[in-house]
């Protein structure tokens, strides 16, 4: 519509440059009235109001909308009534109680054949090899971002970008297999010996554990899993600070990682808090490659080596082989109890990233 | 206290874009000089040149000499060492809004790494009193964020910052082109008392602001300098036609 509303003036222009051609109205069709109207006029004039689809457009919107509150409430439902008899049996005793063993005088948590659970190990494991991978991952994504967006020759930019995102796309089974296959030998061989060296001071790392799974290797897996995921928001709120804010700090004397730090990371930051909450709630939800090397052992060691398990790889594990209905109704509960953690998490997030939003001057440091 | 500049042979490029030709001409010390020209002249490319800003785009080139007080600063001096003596104030403010209007200030300070407190407290105090902001955010130094100010005061606020680590020289790239006349005029009047202290090359398209401010004027016209004089001469007898085609406002 455009262009043949620009017809006219640029006909009228060249009839006034030359005098002596043309009228240029005769040939022109928004300007030759048949009925009154101009062709396009006529057009528009044929066409309603659109209510009608409009309407139904808007209701159509709204049922989007609303079925998103629907699937939340048969989840939650669902969860509530599975979980029913695992919670009218423990209560709140099933988030902490620790049983002893009477065969051994052990301290155990889970034990389906004689009826004793409690999610404290699950909850543990989950907690623990999240925020371990959060460890490995964030600096490492950082990194590659800055890199990306503030050093990358034109060049390499768009494969490395390219590669980063693959990452995500790359099916969790996968990731597991490989990790079974490369990743655990490799950390039983190279790095948890190193680590027990040089770190087994802190009592963290004790290398009792021949397998190489563990939380580790969980944690390395899961760190691979959300780097692309990290990567990518953080190398966009990256791109989206100006360049004049490059520019103030380099005039002052900065160096190139002068200037990155702060003129470009502390812009960033609420970006990158984000990229890196994305990072944990898929940390905290994943379930298959973590299930293939976290050990699943419902047992709670000071050892980051040791053997280990998370909320959801005792679902995957254990659901279908259920030896009981209580047994069943404890695993739904840890379903439960991983939603709501994740719903906590989110929301400690989200108090994050309102307190560095709002706290702009912050003071120095 | 400012020194001078000296420019010979300059040219710059970007890309296969020669932007500046053969650029040669003495900046005086501790005054004000204006550098006036239609868009694209290459009078901002100029100014980015005195400070080695034009080449951290990749596809810049710069060849010539430059030389500030006695630094050759092409061939002495690394950009980060010019860029401590060169300050530089842009056409739109840019303050780092997730800093406080004090951080702000100690910024290019704290960059490199000074940490004495109460010399720190005077810096910021007189920087900000030298751009005439002082009165008007005294009482919320630490609370406010940067981004909160006005845009005029956003600006002196730049101004500040610039001036905090004492540079020689000032460069101001059309420092009032995105304020009100009022912001305006007091950068304007700013600029006229700093001008004792530091030497300042100002770029602007308000040929009354170049009368009013700069006791030097160079007029710019497709890379190349026209013609560089006394303001007074060149807004009342140039020596150039394209000069006063343009301050007539015949063009451009």
């Amino acid at each position: 519509m455009h262009v043949e509303v620009k017809v006219p003036e640029i006909r009228l222009r060249q009839a006034q440059t030359q005098p002596e051609g043309r009228s240029g109205s005769e040939k022109n069709p928004a300007q030759a009235p048949r009925d009154g109207h101009s062709p396009v006029r006529r057009f528009l004039l044929s066409r309603g109001n659109s209510a009608v689809a409009d309407r139904g457009f808007h209701w159509l919107m709204v049922l989007c909308a609303l079925s998103i509150f629907g699937i939340v409430a048969l989840i939650v439902w669902e969860l509530l009534k599975g979980s029913h008899l695992a919670w009218t049996s423990f209560h709140f005793e099933f988030f902490y109680k620790s049983y002893t063993n009477t065969f051994d005088g052990q301290t155990s948590y889970w034990d389906p054949v004689n009826g004793q659970f409690s999610a404290v190990p699950f909850i543990y494991g989950t907690l623990v090899s999240s925020f371990l991978a959060l460890m490995i991952a964030v600096p490492l994504a950082v990194g590659v971002a800055i890199f990306l967006t503030e050093m990358c020759p034109r060049m390499l930019r768009g494969p490395l970008a390219f590669l980063t995102e693959l990452l995500a796309a790359i099916p969790s089974i996968v990731y597991g297999l490989w990790a079974v296959f490369e990743l655990v030998p490799l950390l039983r061989v190279h790095v948890n010996p190193l680590l027990t060296q040089y770190l087994g001071w802190t009592g963290l790392f004790k290398d009792d554990n021949p397998t190489g799974l563990g939380f580790v290797a969980a944690a390395v897996i899961l760190a691979i899993m959300i780097l692309p995921i990290i990567s990518s928001l953080t190398r966009e709120v990256m791109t989206a600070v100006p360049h004049s804010q490059r520019e103030a700090v380099l005039a002052l004397g900065a160096t190139r990682w002068e200037m990155i730090r702060m003129g470009v990371l502390r812009n960033a930051r609420i970006g990158i808090v984000g990229g890196i909450i994305l990072g944990l709630g898929r940390a905290l939800g994943e379930t298959m490659a973590v299930t293939m090397v976290i050990g699943n052992t419902p047992e709670i060691h000071k050892s980051l080596l040791s053997n280990g398990t998370s909320m959801a790889s005792v679902l995957a594990n254990e659901f279908a082989e259920a030896v009981s209905d209580l047994h069943r109704s404890a695993l739904i509960e840890i379903g439960l109890a991983l939603f709501i953690v994740t719903i906590i998490v989110n929301a400690l997030a989200q108090l994050l990233v309102w307190a560095v939003t709002r706290g702009a001057p912050a003071e120095a440091h | 206290m400012g020194v001078g500049i000296e420019v010979q042979n300059l040219n710059a490029w970007y890309g296969n874009n020669h932007t500046l030709q053969d650029i040669n001409l003495n900046i005086p010390a501790n005054h004000a000089t204006a550098l006036i020209g239609p868009s694209g002249c290459g009078k901002s490319t100029f100014v980015r040149c005195l400070n080695r800003m034009h080449e951290t785009n990749p596809i810049a080139r710069v060849t010539g000499v430059v030389r500030i007080g006695e630094l050759d600063i092409y061939s002495d001096a690394k950009p980060v060492e010019i860029r401590r003596r060169v300050g530089m104030v842009f056409q739109r403010p840019n303050p780092f809004p997730t800093m406080s209007i004090y951080d702000n200030v100690a910024a290019g300070l704290k960059l490199n790494g000074y940490a004495n407190k109460r010399s720190l407290d005077e810096i910021v105090e007189r920087s900000l009193k030298n751009s005439a902001l002082w009165e008007e955010v005294k009482d919320d130094l630490k609370k406010k964020s940067g981004a909160s100010l006005s845009g005029g005061q956003q600006q002196r606020l730049c101004i500040a910052r610039a001036l905090a680590v004492d540079p020689e020289v000032l460069l101001m790239d059309e420092p009032a082109s995105a304020l009100d006349p009022v912001s305006t005029s007091k950068i304007e009047d700013l600029i006229f008392q700093l001008k004792s202290q530091y030497t300042i090359v100002i770029v602007t398209h308000n040929m009354q602001q170049a009368a009013r401010v700069a006791e030097k004027t160079g007029f710019f016209l497709n890379g190349r300098m026209v013609e560089f004089e006394s303001t007074h001469k060149i807004f009342t007898n140039p020596s150039d036609k394209r000069t006063e085609d343009y301050i007539t406002g015949r063009f451009g």
